[in-house]
């Protein structure tokens, strides 16, 4: 039955996502065919595409009333109020009354990450990688995709001191996963600082759960230990470099991946994204980063961040925070909503992030609370979801504003973005819609019929071991009952 | 009056420096109920036609008069609301406020209790004033809240509070409200913990725990029915021995005499159904709780007359092949098949974030003059207080937001928030922090 289910939604995914991707939406007659394969998008992104007649909304040089964008070759050619196509072929999207935002990128997520986002079981685990897990089936990855959201951080989980290392995608689904990693997006890692490192809240966890650190101070310990580790090994292959022109027997260092991952964070190759909550053990790591040589690119949650702002400022780091979420533990006691706010008036690039495969649904209403929560203006406020989260990812030549030159990732909203009452209604990337609110609403009784017949065809089937019965109250006869597949 | 509401304003504001942990902000009602004229406003009543350039006149704690021009009372503070809008405050019809402070500190947790059957529960005698959570929660318009117990199967009776007092009895409104009973699930696995998998069963194990369980709930049911007939018995005729008291059984006297409603938490179409059916043959008065599926059912709650306490609406789909945006736009389907519906966020920390439920639902299909009755009228309906609150109407308790937009929407700002008639400053353990790091140089 689970395989049904699984083969179900992997259907489900690509019949979404394909007719999309060639080029289909309001306007185009009639629905492909369920199943076409995304070979068809090379064509498409041939393809020129205006956007014509909408508010404009660019997250770097305000907001343009009756505007259009031309799109050529998956990039933004033109924006502007007198913007026309001069290709006649080009497909025209009629957006007037509707607004245009960049697509939503969430800087911190573990959306597709298949299995556990921990590997808990050391206190350094900077070998293991994101991109080798990252499920391009997951049903969130659509869901996301109807919020908004283009592009992820996706992150290895908390538990570790020094956890995994990241992966920057867009989610193009239905390409090959290969193709979502954002190929000149810097390699990032995890860190994990208080309460999660230190298993504060897993005191019932049985005895091979527990271990080394147990204290904020052991957190302090495991981070510098590891970096100690890292330049030894770091000498070692200097040394060995050094001296192998000249002798042949030199005999290099035996490789080592996890110390690897943490040289490459000391020679600036490497982006560090942290996990923390509290003033001090952000202003401990902040020190422990001048100290030891390596810079820490983002704090994540950073719900104390308002209390430090000033030193997060000065060391250039960025913080990217919840909008309102608090409370959930004894170190999210202190969080405000005015988090971001208060960061961003003391010059820290902020970001609001989801952590959360439901909030990254609705990040654009998150943002919107930075206005209500310590006055953003609006434009400050869209890019706490979209241009900011692109400069702590290292990714704002390419994405996160509306500009000549970027990645045209693009979301079409029904109203301002930040009305309670809007409705995404298209997502593009890099020209290619990958979620159209008609297509979907179209496709649905088309979807539940496939459905019907693939529990009418799995229920028909002969089991090994005797028949199947069509009794009425056999409870496996039920696929719709969500317990199956949770 | 007025001074020392002024002067332990200051007093709190600045306070708020050296008290971090307890939830100080904001001086709460004091003495006898002011008097207030709100003027110059336009007036959503809720349940009448929006009012333009209106006044609203308050004293001893309730709304007099509410019209065009109104009769100051003697004294009234008068609120100039030019630019301005007055709507009831918010209700959240499913919350654990006043009964949790940190979620994962177990010491500052009292939602659940041990056991099966916890009918004698009531939570009135646990709800903290002091909590941080209150001031947090009613800056944002949210006036009133249905506080529950958590637990399995019967959790205990629920009790509306108003967020102002000193002590619970300020607060309390109306408890008990309703009994809880959590609808047994048949979930195959026990979820994931720390990244460990919890148990995993059979479908066919789940199904029968379930089914036993369900009969679990039919005897105590049934016991406690059998016990109010004896004490009936015993009561008429006192050859007839009484029986021994039964907190538990005594406690769901109201509930098999249809008296009390009970709020039944479901969540899937299979759940739902068997609930209703099981209610219907046991003769309570439903109320349905999350009914995350209960679109699927909405023909057959519309006929049976049961209302639905929708939410969280923030919340992934129940199934992995919904589309996408089904937990937004079930309270509309419900709606269009004239169900009785009420938001709930079943939320302590972030009960504040109620009228984004009740948005994000008309986003996607729910008329937004019903989105705002779910968090007014239709809770104060639902819960038999509608005489009390929900509407801006002579005779009600002056629960009122003053607002610059529609309180919906996430960047309206509440300007003036009056709880049983007194005006209530903005502030909360949030606003202090802001204020104090804010001034940082």
């Amino acid at each position: 039955m689970k395989k049904l289910y699984s083969a179900f939604s992997m259907i489900l995914a690509v019949s979404l996502a394909a007719p999309v991707l060639a080029g289909s939406g309001p306007g185009a007659g009639s629905d492909p065919a369920v199943g076409t394969g995304p070979e068809t998008t090379q064509a498409a992104a041939a393809g020129v595409i205006l956007i014509r007649n909408a508010t404009i909304m660019t997250a770097s040089h305000g907001t343009i009333k009756n505007g259009s964008i031309l799109i050529k070759d998956g990039k933004i050619a033109a924006v502007g109020q007198n913007v026309n196509s001069p290709d006649p072929g080009a497909k025209v999207i009629d957006a007037t009354g509707k607004y245009v935002t960049p697509g939503i990128v969430d800087c911190h997520s573990h959306t597709a990450v298949d299995g556990n986002v921990n590997e808990g079981t050391l206190s350094v685990t900077s070998m293991v990688r994101i991109r080798d897990v990252i499920d391009p089936y997951n049903p969130d990855i659509y869901r996301e995709l109807a919020g908004g959201v283009t592009t992820l951080n996706i992150l290895h989980g908390s538990a570790n001191a020094i956890g995994g290392q990241n992966a920057v995608v867009k989610l193009k689904l239905g390409r090959p996963v290969d193709e979502w990693i954002v190929p000149d997006a810097p390699q990032g890692i995890k860190f994990a600082l208080g309460e999660n490192p230190k298993r504060s809240n897993f005191q019932g966890a049985a005895p091979a759960q527990r271990r080394y650190p147990a204290t904020r101070m052991g957190v302090e310990e495991t981070i510098r230990d590891a970096f100690d580790r890292a330049k030894d090994y770091k000498r070692k292959w200097n040394e060995y470099e050094a001296k192998k022109a000249s002798d042949p027997n030199a005999i290099p260092p035996r490789r080592d991946l996890q110390l690897d991952a943490l040289v490459e964070i000391l020679e600036g190759k490497r982006m560090v994204h942290s996990h923390c909550y509290r003033d001090d053990e952000i202003l401990m790591l902040l020190g422990l980063g001048d100290e030891l040589g390596f810079h820490v690119q983002t704090l994540q949650h950073v719900l104390e961040g308002y209390k430090v702002a000033n030193e997060i400022a000065a060391h250039k780091t960025g913080g990217s925070t919840f909008a309102d979420f608090w409370s959930y533990k004894m170190e999210a006691y202190d969080a405000i909503p005015y988090n971001a706010a208060l960061m961003a008036e003391r010059g820290v690039v902020t970001t609001i992030n989801s952590d959360s495969d439901e909030r990254a649904r609705r990040l654009y209403l998150e943002a919107a609370k930075t206005m209500k929560y310590g006055g953003l203006s609006e434009e400050e406020a869209l890019r706490t979801a979209t241009l900011n989260a692109a400069i702590q990812l290292g990714i704002s030549k390419r994405t996160g504003s509306i500009d000549v030159g970027k990645d045209a990732d693009l979301v079409i909203f029904s109203e301002h973005p930040f009305s309670v009452y809007t409705v995404p209604e298209m997502t593009l990337i890099e020209g290619q819609i990958y979620f159209d609110r008609q297509v979907d609403l179209r496709q649905r009784e088309a979807l539940k019929r496939e459905k019907a017949e693939l529990i009418k065809r799995e229920q028909s089937e002969k089991r090994p071991g005797g028949g199947r019965t069509e009794k009425k109250d056999e409870p496996d006869l039920r696929p719709n009952e969500p317990g199956i597949d949770q | 009056m007025r001074f020392s509401r002024t002067s332990s304003l200051l007093l709190a504001v600045g306070a708020s420096t050296l008290v971090l942990w307890a939830g100080s902000a904001g001086t709460r009602a004091q003495g006898p109920a002011d008097s207030y004229v709100i003027k110059n406003a336009r007036i959503v009543t809720v349940t009448g036609p929006v009012i333009e350039n209106g006044s609203v006149a308050i004293a001893n704690g309730k709304i007099v008069e509410v019209g065009k021009s109104v009769t100051a009372p003697r004294g009234a503070r008068v609120i100039d609301a030019t630019g301005l809008s007055v709507y009831p405050g918010m209700i959240d019809s499913g919350t654990e406020i006043g009964l949790t402070e940190i979620s994962s500190v177990a010491g500052t947790v009292d939602t659940t209790e041990i056991g099966d059957n916890n009918a004698n529960i009531h939570v009135d005698v646990a709800i903290r004033p002091d909590s941080s959570h209150i001031p947090v929660t009613r800056v944002n318009g949210i006036t009133t809240v249905l506080t529950e117990p958590r637990g399995s199967l019967i959790a205990g009776t629920s009790a509306l509070i108003n967020l102002d007092g000193w002590v619970p009895k300020e607060m309390i409104l109306k408890s008990p409200v309703a009994m809880h009973i959590v609808w047994p699930g048949a979930e195959v696995r026990g979820g994931e913990f720390a990244g460990f998998e919890r148990g995993q069963r059979s479908i066919a194990d789940a199904r029968r725990e379930q089914d036993k369980k369900i009969e679990d709930l039919k005897k105590i049911l049934q016991d406690a029915r059998a016990y109010a007939d004896a004490r009936d018995n015993a009561a008429k005729d006192s050859s007839v021995p009484k029986p021994d008291m039964d907190l538990k059984l005594e406690a769901l006297i109201p509930v098999v005499r249809g008296q009390m409603p009970v709020v039944i938490q479901a969540g899937t179409e299979r759940d739902i159904k068997r609930a209703i059916d099981f209610a219907g043959e046991m003769k309570l008065k439903m109320i349905l709780s999350g009914g995350t599926e209960a679109y699927k059912v909405a023909e057959t709650l519309k006929s049976k007359g049961i209302p639905v306490l929708v939410g969280p609406v923030l919340r992934l789909p129940q199934n992995e092949d919904d589309p996408y945006d089904t937990p937004f736009a079930n309270a509309g389907m419900l709606s269009k098949a004239g169900v009785k519906i009420a938001f709930q966020t079943l939320e302590s920390a972030h009960v504040r974030d109620l009228p984004y439920h009740a948005g994000m639902a008309a986003a996607f299909g729910l008329p937004r003059e019903e989105a705002l009755k779910a968090v007014t009228i239709y809770p104060a309906e639902i819960f038999g207080v509608s005489d009390k609150i929900g509407s801006i109407e002579p005779g009600k308790i002056a629960n009122i937001i003053v607002t610059d937009g529609d309180p919906l929407e996430i960047r309206t700002q509440i300007k003036h928030l009056l709880i049983n008639g007194h005006e209530v400053p903005l502030t909360s353990r949030h606003t202090e922090l802001y204020e104090k790091y804010r001034a940082r140089p």
